[in-house]
């Protein structure tokens, strides 16, 4: 996983609330067995009539809107489980999406593959959508270290909250699974304990 | 001083805590790991990239149902990709030493449904699936969730997950039903009730007298439902019911197993006087046949009322997102949805697709014959499903009823494979989201109860059921 330390970008809005996971990337795509290539697909429905023609109101048809930071309306990710919304926002570009609220399983799947959800407040929501509406080239700051995302050339700024361990992951470019890893001792002294692996019958198989 | 009263669902999670990491997660043993063919691949080829193997291959269940086609099962998948990706799991279960049930098994199926009715989904354990509606298991007191494909990788290379313990919520229905009403209506009028992110960070417990009365079937239909409104989980404390249906079931502890295993099922229930985060109490007698009118599943309302207007939204800020989901649904604020015509009716998914909803229909729909505008859908589960609807002669009552009677798989909920709603068209569904496009693109969804289903498609347009029962 790439390390992430501190972005400094353009954004792209998308004020629209109950974004979820079949709208990132509908589920006749999700047929690819890597993890590469999903951005093409970003949004597809939004993005793209039924003869793939671009559609010209849609946010990301917009050439006076780009960069690496995508802000969206609350409750971002909802709905299906799949990473692949992750790896689409990723695979376009993006780095960072700010919202209000996301949901669990897309935060998780974020975080895990170096996409930094930054949860901020409504109001503030509301201002950098405001700023990013009167003028594109507003430049969005988030400092992972510092916790803060701020509007550039404002003093408006606020702090995020994130798990203290899921940082150190992001800024050191850790996965999980290196550390769970290196757990084997503990999993293994826990199955011999466990209460169901004994009731199915299976803790010799793990013993042997 | 703090209290010793435990929840049920804190009751499960201690007893998997293999340890606790400072300020970060809990490291949680997941005793069974569910795949299937769309969110595993990248998992398996994760492991291979890191040159290790599946740690407890014996804990994985894999089936392929996304993407499978629900006709002619025995001729090799037509759709190149589908094809591919199904290969590919049967490819990985081979290589990594973990148990298929791929097409044509005998077990295959949805994997939510294939679980519980093979005795593999049990009491007090934890269960994790790369599929958002794993949290249907929670109908057993299970710890039940879904995950993205890294943690699916995760759960492969060590049988843990790493986790936040999340906060708890209770949801007690009091009361009886009414005639009519089932438990897809309970799920729907809570989830309009919570909204579609109103439980976002919690893991709910539901209870009252109303879910202690419920079959298992119907109370995995509510557990399933648990992440549209953002939980990440929903479970039930197991009880008699519970037990009766576990019972001799292929996989299920069997004899003096069994006897020991309901001893212990027995603790596993809340603590009087245990607290929850936040708590719900809705009387059953307000609940009626639901459906919904927008783009996701909090969208719902009692089947005779009217849309709601911007004037009934809570907040300022959903007006856009109201607006927008209602243009494309082409309904109107204030419209009654009653009597409008419908040509597709879907009854399956991981919500709908068990034996009990096959019977329900059955029997509802026999000596009836579908509308003429109607092309109804009737997707089983799981092979067991389908063998046990052909063993009652329910095939046979369906087809005189005009529904076709397909092969097991996830079909029309997600359009995966080639069971589409085409665009503009509507579909009263029996599935779990009511997304934009979700059942095929323009595809206009919405969610109802098998009876609903059935009742609308005998009609062939939007019905309360109750009239048609009271006829």
């Amino acid at each position: 996983m790439e390390k992430f330390v501190k972005i400094t970008a353009t954004a792209v809005p998308l004020p629209i609330e109950d974004i979820d996971t079949d709208q990132i990337i509908p589920a006749r795509f999700l047929k690819a067995t890597t993890r590469e290539g999903f951005g093409e697909n970003l949004f597809r429905d939004w993005r793209y009539d039924n003869q793939n023609n671009p559609k010209p109101d849609f946010i990301l048809n917009n050439p006076n809107y780009s960069g690496q930071i995508l802000v969206a309306g609350k409750n971002f990710g909802c709905g299906s489980s799949r990473e692949h919304a992750a790896w689409a926002i990723l695979d376009y570009g993006f780095k960072v999406v700010i919202s209000s609220f996301f949901a669990d399983i897309f935060k998780n799947n974020a975080l895990n593959n170096g996409l930094l959800p930054v949860q901020v407040s409504e109001p503030f929501l509301a201002t950098v959508f405001e700023h990013i509406f009167a003028d594109k080239n507003t430049q969005l700051e988030v400092d992972l270290e510092a916790q803060t995302v701020s509007i550039a050339g404002t003093s408006l700024s606020e702090k995020f909250d994130i798990n203290q361990y899921k940082k150190t992951c992001l800024v050191n470019g850790y996965d999980d699974i290196d550390y769970l890893l290196a757990l084997k001792d503990k999993i293994e002294a826990y199955e011999k304990t466990s209460k169901y692996l004994s009731l199915v019958g299976q803790e010799q198989e793990i013993e042997a | 001083m703090i209290s010793d009263k435990k929840t049920l669902f804190r009751k499960i999670w201690d007893a998997h805590v293999v340890t606790s990491i400072e300020d970060g997660p809990d490291v949680l043993y997941i005793d069974r790991h569910l795949i299937h063919e769309v969110t595993s691949p990248q998992a398996f080829a994760g492991l291979e990239k890191r040159g290790i193997g599946v740690f407890r291959p014996h804990n994985i269940l894999a089936t392929a149902d996304h993407n499978v086609p629900t006709k002619d099962q025995h001729l090799p998948i037509a759709e190149p990709l589908s094809r591919f990706q199904v290969d590919k799991l049967t490819q990985n279960c081979d290589k990594f030493g973990v148990e298929l049930y791929g097409l044509g098994h005998p077990f295959q199926g949805i994997v939510h449904v294939i679980g519980p009715e093979l005795g593999i989904t049990l009491p007090g354990m934890t269960i994790v699936c790369g599929d958002s509606h794993t949290s249907t298991h929670g109908a057993f007191g299970t710890i039940a969730f879904g995950i993205g494909t890294s943690e699916v990788e995760q759960v492969m290379a060590t049988q843990c997950l790493m986790q936040s313990k999340p906060k708890t919520m209770r949801i007690n229905i009091e009361g009886e039903l009414a005639n009519g009403v089932l438990s897809k209506d309970i799920i729907l009028y809570i989830i309009s009730k919570i909204s579609m992110g109103g439980a976002t960070g919690y893991f709910v417990e539901y209870a009252g007298s109303a879910i202690r009365s419920l079959s298992m079937e119907a109370r995995m239909t509510i557990c399933n439902m648990s992440i549209e409104m953002g939980a990440r989980g929903g479970l039930i404390a197991p009880d008699d019911i519970t037990f009766d249906y576990i019972k001799g079931r292929e996989f299920a502890p069997q004899g003096e197993k069994y006897e020991e295993a309901v001893a212990y099922w027995r603790t596993l229930f809340t603590d009087e006087g245990a607290t929850f985060d936040v708590e719900y109490t809705y009387d059953a007698a307000d609940i009626t046949p639901m459906i919904t009118y927008g783009t996701n599943p909090g969208m719902g309302i009692k089947i005779n009322e009217h849309i709601p207007t911007v004037a009934d939204l809570k907040e300022e800020s959903g007006k856009a997102s109201f607006e927008k989901s209602l243009a494309y649904m082409g309904f109107n604020a204030g419209d009654s949805l009653i009597d409008k015509p419908v040509n597709y009716v879907f009854i399956g998914s991981c919500t709908n697709s068990r034996i009990e909803d096959l019977r329900l229909v059955a029997d509802f729909v026999k000596g009836k014959h579908k509308a003429a505008n109607v092309n109804a859908m009737i997707v089983p589960g799981s092979k067991q499903v389908e063998k046990q609807a052909i063993a009652e002669g329910l095939d046979k009552i369906l087809l005189e009823a005009g529904f076709e009677l397909r092969e097991p798989g996830c079909s029309a909920c997600l359009g995966m494979n080639e069971d589409k709603v085409p665009k503009g068209e509507y579909c009263v569904s029996t599935s779990n989201r009511n997304f934009e496009g979700r059942q095929g693109p323009g595809a206009r969804t919405m969610l109802v109860s098998p009876l609903t289903a059935a009742a609308t498609a005998i009609t062939g347009k939007i019905t309360d059921v109750r009239e048609l029962l009271n006829a």
